[in-house]
């Protein structure tokens, strides 16, 4: 018997491109939507904590002490938001949110700084946002460094010392990604993003539509074999995703510079890989419900969640509990995600990634083998009742 | 009253009808918090690094040392040569490597500037950024000693170099745990994720089916029959947002420092928004697929520049200001506010106020739009 045949294929593919085409707005949404996000991550978002707003209180109000805000007032780092006259008017601008950091200055400041004694100062910092609150530590401790190294050299001068070089320099090079932008990190991701939730999703929407107007059952007792229905479904939803794909491909070079610096063939073949599983996806979710409703929950669920959290899209997987980085290995997206990275910003070869395309394979095969499974056997069950109308 | 009452109940009927519905409905939030209490961690803390030391002299070695116990960094490899390094940042399995030259030691010793390399992987622009700056922030405590010791030599300390200490307080969250950070805002994201989508879908889904007409056609009148749809979903949001409040303080522990009613309160005043974004989907929808993916277009935005995630501050001046027509804005600080600085009223009530107002706005128009539709 043989398991599919092209001539049946056809009208499939026909029927389901007719039907997204019908629905124009979906179609319009499915393509631009991923550009949409781009740009939003693109110009919007980024995780450089700069202008971080600051206030301070000046108890001292001598020169040193000016000295030393004014350091903090010519970083980006840091805005200055508010000189506050006693540490007390803190409390409500910071329970405001209206600033994250509070730098007190004591009043014997410069007169211990004169004396050569090491004055302190207190650095006050919002912990309830955890990432901005210890980089902003951080960015305190360098500014403080570099001011007492300052104070020390200038301190040698004054002693007849007229030129110190600092003995040990430290150069940074970044690879990949020389200007650090967020837009580099994310745009990969964003990809992944988009086709696994637009692929799922509109995937088992498309069958659980089906089932709810029950012309489910008037295909299954046509002679289409659920392979062939598959196969049907899945084609324009591929064509649909690539060309969504692409698009964000396109901004990425032209808006942000994103260029693909590895293969694009490799990348294509890690794409149709990927889009595969999520489809076969797609089919699982759309067997075990009855109700767009619950699919369009369910496959928000299994694919925007994982993907956004346990992906590495955002949170590096390298950060997380170990159990949690177990269930990551389950997240097909991860190792999209890395071959993304690897080929767009990296331009590595085959010889480094090529474990990511074997579970990227595993994924894909997993998928639709499991979603032909499932077809069949509901297709074995005879129909008992239409699908409910809502 | 009664006939929003009995839209209220067909309304449960129809959502009891299908089985999966109300597992997904209650255990996505949890299974969402658990995830992201556990796996939304934007602490950079052992950065897997690559040592390249070409000098391998004691010098060079207690160099390093500063930087392994720092806590920042863990060794994954120790390589002899420079070109070994860029096999271990392709595949992603270090991020970032140091790089100690030959002479490093004879050139400390000799009182020549020498310098070091710190080689760091972009693509992960954060975690690049943080990492570089620890790197700086240690080998300037070394240099700082360094010139501090020349000194000593010279002047045979006479003088004492003077460091400014920071007395560094963090407050409410002392630990500086991003979870503490980020379960407060899934409370936020999965009230709006699950009112907006159901009260869009449970509206559009009477338009597909054709019952609508049936609805119009009885004697309910339009508001009634708006607040008979909108209540349920009222009511399954605050039933969600009390089942991320027990597991938030009673799983991961994390404080509700103010008060618990100010805090549904607020939520109400946010389901004003997000209902409203609901049935203004709903209005622009004629089938589940396209209010799926209207949902998503407002959830996603929502999501990010409220945020959630993303600080606004860091934002370009375009989208600050886009940000204020962003409920969600207002909501996660109100929502951090209460649980983690045990704000109250004098705190909140701008951002309490800007929310009523913008909930307000949204609910009318979409009232409007959706009479319009009716009649």
């Amino acid at each position: 018997m043989k398991l599919l045949s092209l001539c049946c294929l056809r009208p499939v593919i026909r029927k389901e491109f007719l039907e997204i085409k019908r629905d124009t707005r979906s179609l319009l949404f499915m393509i631009f939507l991923p550009a949409f996000m781009l740009l939003l991550f693109g110009y919007a978002l980024n995780f450089d904590v700069k202008h971080i707003p600051l206030a301070v209180v000046d108890q001292d109000g001598s020169r040193a002490s000016r000295d030393l805000v004014d350091k903090f007032r010519t970083t980006e780092y840091f805005d200055l938001k508010a000189v506050l006259p006693e540490p007390a008017a803190i409390d409500p601008l910071m329970g405001r949110e209206a600033i994250r950091v509070a730098l007190v200055i004591p009043p014997k400041f410069s007169d211990d700084l004169l004396a050569g004694r090491s004055p302190s100062v207190q650095v006050l910092v919002d912990g309830s946002s955890a990432m901005s609150g210890s980089t902003a530590a951080g960015y305190i401790g360098a500014i403080l460094q570099s001011y007492s190294q300052k104070i020390t050299i200038e301190a040698l001068t004054r002693r007849g010392l007229t030129r110190i070089d600092l003995p040990l320099t430290t150069q940074v090079r970044v690879w990949y990604n020389p200007e650090l932008r967020s837009a580099k990190f994310l745009v990969p991701g964003l990809m992944a993003f988009i086709l696994m939730v637009i692929v799922t999703v509109s995937m088992a929407f498309s069958i659980v539509r089906e089932k709810e107007r029950g012309t489910m059952d008037q295909i299954k007792v046509s002679s289409l074999r659920p392979a062939e229905l598959i196969l049907g479904k899945m084609v324009p939803y591929i064509v649909i995703s690539l060309g969504a794909a692409h698009l964000v491909l396109l901004l990425g070079e032209a808006l942000f510079g994103v260029g693909i610096r590895g293969s694009y063939p490799l990348l294509l073949l890690a794409m149709v890989l990927f889009v595969t599983g999520a489809l076969g996806q797609g089919i699982l979710i759309s067997t075990i419900t009855k109700t767009q409703q619950v699919a369009f929950l369910l496959a928000f669920l299994t694919t925007m969640l994982p993907t956004f959290i346990l992906s590495g899209f955002v949170f590096p997987v390298r950060n997380m509990p170990a159990p949690i980085q177990a269930i990551t290995y389950f997240v097909p997206a991860r190792y999209f995600l890395a071959v993304l990275r690897a080929i767009i910003l990296k331009g590595a070869g085959l010889p480094a990634i090529w474990d990511q395309y074997l579970f990227l394979i595993a994924f894909a095969g997993l998928a639709i083998g499991l979603s032909a499974v499932m077809l069949g056997r509901s297709d074995r069950e005879r129909p008992r009742r239409r699908g409910r109308p809502a | 009253m009664k006939a929003i009452l009995s839209i209220v109940w067909k309304e449960f009927l129809q959502l009891r009808r299908d089985k999966r519905l109300f597992p997904v409905i209650f255990i996505s939030p949890i299974l969402q918090l658990l995830l992201l209490g556990y796996a939304a961690n934007l602490d950079v803390r052992d950065i897997p690094s690559v040592i390249c030391d070409l000098d391998r002299s004691a010098a060079s070695r207690s160099f390093l040392d500063d930087f392994v116990n720092s806590g920042y960094f863990s060794v994954r490899a120790r390589v002899g040569r420079m070109d070994e390094i860029d096999g271990y940042l392709d595949n992603g399995h270090a991020a970032m490597a140091f790089v100690i030259p030959r002479g490093f030691g004879d050139d400390l010793a000799g009182g020549r500037p020498t310098s070091v390399l710190v080689i760091a992987d972009g693509s992960e622009s954060q975690s690049a950024t943080i990492g570089v700056g620890y790197a700086t922030l240690i080998a300037g405590r070394t240099t700082q000693r360094l010139v501090i010791q020349r000194f000593q030599r010279i002047k045979g300390g006479g003088l004492r170099p003077v460091l400014v200490n920071a007395e560094v307080r963090v407050w409410y969250n002392p630990a500086l745990r991003s979870r503490d950070f980020m379960v407060p805002g899934v409370l936020g994201l999965i009230l709006m994720i699950m009112t907006i989508s159901l009260a869009s879908q449970g509206v559009v889904r009477e338009k597909e089916a054709g019952t609508m007409e049936q609805l119009i056609v009885t004697p309910i009148r339009p508001h009634q029959l708006i607040i008979g749809k909108l209540l349920p979903f009222v009511l399954i949001g605050l039933v969600e947002a009390t089942f991320v409040l027990v597991v938030a303080r009673g799983w991961f522990g994390i404080p509700i420092r103010g008060s618990v009613g100010l805090l549904y309160l607020l939520s109400l005043a946010f389901m004003l928004n997000t209902l409203g974004i609901g049935l203004f989907v709903s209005t622009i929808s004629k089938t589940q697929q396209q209010a799926m993916f209207s949902t998503v277009f407002f959830i996603m935005p929502m999501m990010l520049l409220g945020g959630f995630v993303f600080p606004i501050e860091n934002m370009p001046r375009f989208f600050q200001i886009v940000s204020h027509i962003v409920p969600t804005r207002y909501f996660f600080v109100i929502i951090r506010g209460i649980m983690l600085r045990g704000a109250g009223w004098p705190e909140l009530w701008d951002q309490a106020a800007a929310l009523v107002i913008l909930g307000s706005v949204i609910l009318a128009l979409s009232i409007l739009r959706f009479h319009k539709k009716l009649d």
